[in-house]
């Protein structure tokens, strides 16, 4: 009985440290975050601007070298959705509405989560990787000693890159993945174009690709500060790199599916 | 020449731990040294001696436990960022790995705190860093990038950015480590050099004594946080301490331990059960 509820009691130990360790993380991101927000957007309007070029590098890092992959993939979940929701609408005869039920869940939910899923493997580790490599070999603390802040100077660009460039990825997204359903529905499926196209707009609101974009910002925020913050507090060597690389996207990814929860049952409730 | 203070870097009762409770190391206790204007000093220890840690304490990267730093007149413990970065502009730091920036070329390396501290228009910074490379004999280097240079071109490199903006002092943080004979040569050389010609001061953290030995006007001798010699490199080579000369000499055994553990080996042995 005794070492039952010693056990109990290591455990309880064991999830409370766990517990204390996520939200001393937690509360490790939002200080970054802050002090990202006013690198970003308060210190320019003091007098001290940014330089843009490294942004533009970093939109196209971040931004053009992603449209194939996220093409690719929104395209697909567009093809695998007509195809799942075929059969289930035929059997009420209603085939002509895949088209409604694609646009909805391309536009509502499955375009800005899964870019920004795609986007925190392909983007949140990359910075993970680069800035935890720089940050190992001295040069964060060789910008800090110039009187160089590294935040304005790493995170900044990234931050703006990934929050212009995730929202412009997504209508990209919505765009290949409903044409993913649409080539699938009047071909395979054989329904009318016209048909198609008919009852995809008459179920589609603005609002919902409006709320979706206003998500994909959120996501970005995510992506951007957990893999900024993995990198900054990594100490060592080329092994905590990698491992501190992983958690980036374990934890953004995570994140970005809560948040997502979140805003979901928001709308729901409030619309 | 402008009025100088005679001590470009006092530290004064300097202490530092790491960690909590029963793990908590003291690593300096009651540290004090000074750094004389326009001289090079060397500190020499061993790994694990806190000569790293006395390092990262000038530059401003750790916060002391407790104790004073004057950098040129003014206390530096407890700056707020603006203090602390305007002190920053004084010194630069040639880092043990370069620390370059492997995204830019030379140039922009050289030139990235021109650029970033001064009104300078473009072309008297590129001028700028052609003087400053002319000064470590990499002229010509400009655009490569550090993946295609040497060890030793790269801590050259490092050094031009380091003394990018004139700075009165210059850190050295393992200059010579993992270099060959000559390249070693040509760091002492720059080194002395700066601090010559220029009146650079110069703190130097090493462990290669022969290197420290040429350039060094005084030489602080650590172990585990505490000093154990301080003087010339001609006391320091006479002094009778069998702990200095074991260093000296690169001799395993002495007073210094050749074995981390505490404890006796056979105490230790007999302690470990067999089943």
């Amino acid at each position: 009985m005794r070492a039952f509820f010693g056990n109990i009691g290591r455990r309880g130990f064991l999830v409370w440290n766990r517990a204390e360790e996520f939200f001393r993380e937690i509360s490790g991101i939002y200080y970054l975050t802050r002090s990202t927000l006013y690198c970003t957007f308060i210190e320019p309007l003091r007098g001290k601007p940014f330089k843009w070029r490294p942004v533009w590098t970093q939109m196209e890092e971040v931004g053009v070298k992603s449209t194939t992959i996220v093409f690719l993939v929104a395209f697909l979940i567009g093809v695998i959705l007509a195809f799942q929701t075929a059969a289930q609408l035929d059997r009420l005869g209603a085939l002509e509405y895949v088209g409604a039920l694609v646009g909805v869940s391309i536009t509502r939910e499955l375009g800005p989560l899964m870019t920004a899923l795609v986007m925190a493997g392909r983007v949140g580790a990359a910075f993970t990787a680069e800035m935890g490599t720089m940050k190992v070999s001295d040069e964060i603390l060789a910008l800090e000693t110039m009187a160089l802040n590294p935040v304005k100077f790493l995170i900044t660009p990234r931050f703006l890159a990934i929050l212009v460039m995730l929202p412009c990825l997504t209508v990209m997204a919505d765009v290949m993945g409903i044409l993913g359903g649409f080539l699938i529905g009047v071909t395979t499926l054989g329904i009318d174009p016209i048909a198609y196209y008919d009852r995809s707009l008459e179920s589609m609101k603005l609002q919902d690709v409006i709320t979706g974009l206003i998500k994909s910002g959120v996501f970005a925020v995510i992506i951007v500060m957990v893999g900024s913050y993995m990198a900054f507090i990594i100490e060592g060597g080329a092994e905590k790199v990698g491992q501190n690389t992983r958690t980036a996207v374990v934890v953004s990814m995570i994140l970005i599916i809560i948040a997502d929860l979140v805003f979901t049952s928001l709308f729901y409730f409030v619309t | 020449m402008t009025e100088s203070v005679p001590c470009m870097i006092q530290v004064r009762d300097l202490s530092k731990s790491f960690g909590e409770g029963d793990k908590r190391m003291t690593v300096l206790d009651r540290f004090n040294a000074d750094f004389e204007t326009g001289k090079i000093t060397s500190i020499l220890g061993g790994s694990g001696s806190g000569k790293s840690t006395v390092l990262k304490h000038l530059i401003g990267a750790y916060r002391p436990d407790s104790g004073e730093i004057r950098i040129d007149g003014e206390n530096v413990v407890g700056l707020d960022e603006e203090g602390a970065n305007r002190v920053r502009k004084k010194f630069g730091i040639m880092f043990q790995s370069g620390a370059l920036f492997n995204s830019l070329n030379v140039e922009d390396n050289v030139a990235l705190p021109l650029r970033e501290h001064t009104r300078l228009n473009e072309s008297t910074i590129r001028i700028m860093v052609k003087m400053k490379l002319e000064m470590v004999g990499l002229r010509g280097a400009e655009h490569l990038k550090p993946a295609q240079l040497s060890g030793g071109m790269i801590k050259r490199i490092a050094l031009a950015r380091a003394i990018a903006l004139d700075p009165k002092i210059v850190f050295y943080d393992e200059p010579s480590a993992g270099l060959d004979p000559i390249s070693i040569g040509v760091i002492d050389k720059l080194i002395m050099d700066l601090s010559r010609k220029m009146r650079i001061t110069s703190v130097v953290v090493t462990h290669e004594i022969p290197s420290a030995m040429r350039i060094s006007d005084k030489i602080i001798m650590l172990y585990k946080g505490q000093i154990i010699a301080s003087g010339s490199p001609d006391e320091i080579r006479h002094s009778d301490d069998p702990r200095v000369q074991q260093f000296i000499n690169g001799s395993p055994d002495g007073p210094i331990p050749f074995s981390k553990s505490q404890k006796d080996y056979a105490e230790e042995l007999k302690e470990m059960s067999v089943e």
